[in-house]
């Protein structure tokens, strides 16, 4: 009993030194000033030292916070109960956040760096006129493979990995559309397409794809893939990117039969406290110096034309990070398909897991 | 003061805890239960629960929930019985929690790195010339990681009433004769049984809705209801499948207790 | 009780240890590679601890992980105890049973569920998302396993020790600080710790929940996951780990120390 007693004592005043201990680590960094801007982000997908520049110019104290799904992300904005001024979805969620009135429409006057955003990624189907994004960064969805795990074979298209000698040696993201979007895609079909017989047949194209598949993986593939667990990957260019700065055997491609182009893009939550400062944040990351920075430390492609002439040649000259406008034409942005269209893609998807060779 | 105002009044916090984080949330899974995908209000839900394709992801997780909870015991009644009899034993009971304290995601990925093609374990199999097998994205990765993971909580309570057997009355068994074996079948088992129960639930019952490490170990080779769940609240929003799905662990959770609750009076 | 252990034992004892620590050393010995990754190691460096260091943001973080861990495990020892000894006081066998798997459905609810239907009943009661919503949640989510780790030394608890204490004119608090308290304290040590594990371990309830700047080490992790985890967080979990335990070897031979001096007795 004594000794319960101690040790509950014990930890109530330890707790009290740590709390003591995070408030005065909160004052000394300003986090729990006034004037301060909550960013809603990835981790890990923005330079620090950017955001202590922007707090030199500005004044303003960023609060960094972090999601890892964009439907999670969204669950919270929808709720309420916290102020994100700031955050960073992927494109096909702006379009449920903007139908569902979760977004406030940007002030372009207060965006002047708004000019520096490649024409080609302005005014797409998910956000017509840029009312409510503007993109931060940009993909492609594709096959990272390493040739010399395959006999040097080049791999260029979707089709390529139905070959038999690739038994065990592929693995997959885990993701709905882009599984199914390869099956699509295989076939020659639209990665937005809502016809059931063509989604059928993308999935039995998949399921003939099993004895080949090695894992359905989330995050981790970077790991994997740059460690040679297996030979191909279906990634996104971004991830992709990494797995090749970590392991130069590896090689990317974006398939010839066309494949997705995605984005992340700024947008500014109806949570949001700070709406000035809001603006102010996202002209600053627009600015060619700061993007070209960001982009140098992210490794992802950025839609800043302006930026790109500040950045070496040999990272913007690469087109498979930077395809060219002919194979742009190819690839698809998704579009919001609606909820049971979607919750289809799914329930396919679902079903290809849980096939057994 | 009547005596039993004060009692209820000692049991407020708790009554308040079953009554907020409780009911209310059984209330709230329930009602989305009966929300299909546009959320109007109807029996869809229940009616795709019963297709092959849950029933047979039901059946597996059973399946798998029931190997974990069988090698969890296996293995850690022994180790829970030979920590009795260590001159330390609280602190190594402590030593056997402490790992747990680390994140589950990054001891994952250890052992991403442990079972991995060119791994610690295959550089092992190399070297004793058994040659580089696959281990990771296996059922044996899988149930294995996952006893990893819920080993302490096994343990913890075996330890407990292994830890509260009197000597005397095992000291009474050798004296009668008794072998070790009867001994431990007779005497020792037995009492512990308590211990037993509750470290079966608390690893069969949260093995059921085991969600990241069908991904992380196993590579979504395995499929299980609380993989099921976490898509369709976190990847098609479709809350009410969801629900529906949580409301059947919640039932079976129901049936467990009550399997297990009566065998008590057998003994 | 000075048993000897046979050497096989002993033997399996070390296996159990070895395999319960294998992760850790290996995300240990990882937190030295100049290579950055989790499998290619290039050369020792010290720059992971360097770069640590000079985190505040992530220092924060760790403080609130602790603060949080500390506080509701503590808060969730105390309702769980008061819980256990309501339930165990329950007459009729099917009321608690009920309110036994009641007790349990949080332990089966899988996490996303859980943080989902803790966020709707936050938001509808119009609460602030941050320090105290998570501090609440982890409360909740602990309190079944104290129940569960309680329970069983109740069970063992022999009526007549009440029944005796009563007699000698003890009245009900004495009878819970005196002798029910003494007896089940290993069951609620058991419970605290269990309950810190979940706390630190929890990621989807605390993602959903948190707020306002508030953030947890493992949401900190999770969402690295995207862009790969950095070895400083390997750093961090090395100097977290030898930190619980050189804690818990000094509170353990503290605590031989006290006994030893003090009443002397063994529980």
């Amino acid at each position: 009993m004594k000794q319960l007693v101690r040790l509950f004592l014990a930890i109530v005043i330890v707790s009290a030194l740590l709390l003591w201990g995070i408030s005065s680590l909160n004052a000394s960094q300003g986090y729990s000033g006034d004037n301060t801007l909550t960013v809603y982000n990835w981790g890990d997908y923005i330079d620090p030292e950017l955001i202590s520049q922007f707090e030199e110019e500005t004044g303003i104290s960023v609060i960094y916070e972090t999601f890892d799904s964009n439907e999670a992300m969204m669950t919270k904005i929808q709720q309420g109960g916290t102020s994100y001024d700031v955050a960073v979805p992927s494109e096909y969620t702006i379009d449920k956040m903007r139908e569902e009135g979760l977004l406030i429409p940007l002030d372009h006057n207060q965006i002047p760096n708004l000019k520096n955003i490649d024409s080609r990624f302005m005014d797409l189907p998910f956000d017509p006129g840029n009312q409510y994004s503007v993109p931060y960064f940009w993909g492609t969805v594709g096959i990272v493979y390493n040739p010399s795990m395959i006999d040097n074979r080049k791999l260029t298209s979707w089709n390529d990995l139905w070959n038999p000698a690739f038994e065990n040696e592929i693995l997959l993201i885990d993701g709905a559309r882009e599984v199914m979007g390869m099956g699509l895609n295989s076939l020659g079909y639209s990665l937005n397409d809502t016809n059931v017989d063509h989604l059928r047949a993308a999935k039995e194209k998949l399921d003939e794809l099993t004895p080949n598949v090695k894992a359905i993986v989330g995050d981790e593939i970077k790991m994997l893939m740059a460690n040679e667990e297996a030979a191909i990957g279906l990634v996104w260019s971004g991830d992709a990117s990494d797995i090749m700065y970590e392991n130069e055997n590896l090689d990317y491609v974006v398939p010839s039969e066309g494949s997705n182009l995605w984005f992340d893009s700024m947008v500014i939550p109806k949570t949001a406290k700070n709406v000035e400062g809001a603006h102010k944040f996202i002209n600053f990351m627009l600015d060619p110096e700061v993007s070209a920075q960001n982009t140098e430390w992210v490794s992802y492609s950025t839609p800043n034309k302006a930026a790109l002439q500040l950045m070496p040649e040999d990272m913007t000259s690469d087109e498979r990070f930077y395809p060219s406008e002919e194979l742009t034409k190819k690839l698809e942005v998704y579009e919001n398909l609606g909820q049971s269209n979607l919750a289809f893609y799914n329930e396919l998807f679902l079903e290809f897991k849980m096939h057994r060779k | 003061m009547n005596q039993k105002v004060t009692r209820q009044l000692y049991m407020l916090p708790y009554t308040l805890w079953m009554i907020f984080f409780v009911i209310a949330p059984i209330v709230l899974v329930v009602y989305y239960s009966f929300l299909d995908i546009n959320g109007d209000f109807s029996l869809a839900n229940y009616e795709k629960f019963f297709t092959p394709k849950y029933l047979k992801m039901a059946l597996s997780s059973f399946w798998y929930s029931f190997l974990i909870t069988l090698f969890s015991l296996l293995i850690a009644y022994p180790t829970a019985l030979l920590l009795t009899r260590t001159k330390h034993k609280q602190l190594w009971l402590l030593l056997i929690i402490v790992p747990s304290w680390i994140n589950l995601l990054l001891k994952a990925y250890a052992f991403i790195g442990i079972f991995g093609t060119y791994g610690i374990t295959n550089r092992f199999l190399e070297a004793i010339g058994i040659g580089t097998q696959q281990i990771l994205f296996t059922d044996f990765s899988f149930i294995f990681v996952a006893v990893y993971i819920f080993i302490p909580f096994m343990i913890l309570p075996i330890f407990n009433s292994l830890n509260q057997l009197n000597p005397a009355l095992i000291d009474a068994a050798n004296d009668l004769g008794a072998s070790k074996w009867t001994t431990f079948r007779r005497v020792i088992f037995p009492l512990t049984m308590e211990g037993v129960k509750s470290g079966c639930q608390v690893v069969f019952i949260p093995a059921l809705s085991l969600f990241m490490l069908t991904r992380l170990i196993a590579g979504n080779r395995v499929i299980t209801l609380g993989t099921a769940i976490e898509q369709h609240f976190l990847v098609t929003q479709d809350w009410g499948m969801g629900s529906t799905i949580a409301v059947f662990l919640i039932l079976i959770m129901f049936l467990f207790m009550a399997l297990t609750g009566k065998r008590k009076r057998g003994v | 009780m000075d048993q000897k252990l046979s050497p096989v034992s002993k033997f399996f004892l070390i296996v159990i240890f070895v395999i319960l620590y294998a992760p850790i050393f290996f995300l240990v010995f990882y937190s030295f590679n100049s290579g950055g990754t989790m499998y290619d190691f290039e050369g020792f460096t010290l720059e992971w601890y360097q770069e640590l260091f000079s985190d505040t943001r992530l220092l924060i973080i760790v403080l609130n992980t602790l603060v949080v861990a500390l506080l509701s495990a503590l808060i969730a020892t105390i309702i769980g105890v008061i819980g256990a000894i309501g339930i165990h006081s329950v007459k009729k066998r099917s009321r608690k049973n009920a309110i036994l798997s009641l007790n349990n459905v949080l332990i089966v609810s899988p996490d996303v569920i859980m943080g989902a239907s803790f966020l709707i009943l936050f938001t509808i009661a119009g609460y602030q998302l941050g320090f105290y919503s998570v501090l609440l949640s982890h409360i909740a989510f602990s309190v079944p396993i104290v129940v569960l780790m309680v329970l069983p030394k109740l069970y063992e608890m022999s009526p007549t020790l009440v029944d005796a204490a009563k007699d000698l004119g003890a009245n009900s608090w004495e009878v819970v600080t005196k002798v029910i308290l003494p007896f089940i304290s290993p069951g609620i040590m058991a419970g605290f710790f269990m309950a810190l594990t979940y706390s630190l371990d929890d990621f989807a309830v605390t993602f959903f929940v948190t707020g306002n700047g508030f953030s947890t080490l493992s949401v900190e992790i999770y969402s690295l996951a995207r862009r790969g985890v950095s070895l400083n967080i390997n750093a961090l979990s090395t100097l977290l780990f030898l930190f619980t335990i050189v804690l818990v070897v000094v509170y353990y031979f503290i605590n031989q120390r006290l006994k030893t001096n003090g009443t002397g007795g063994r529980k």
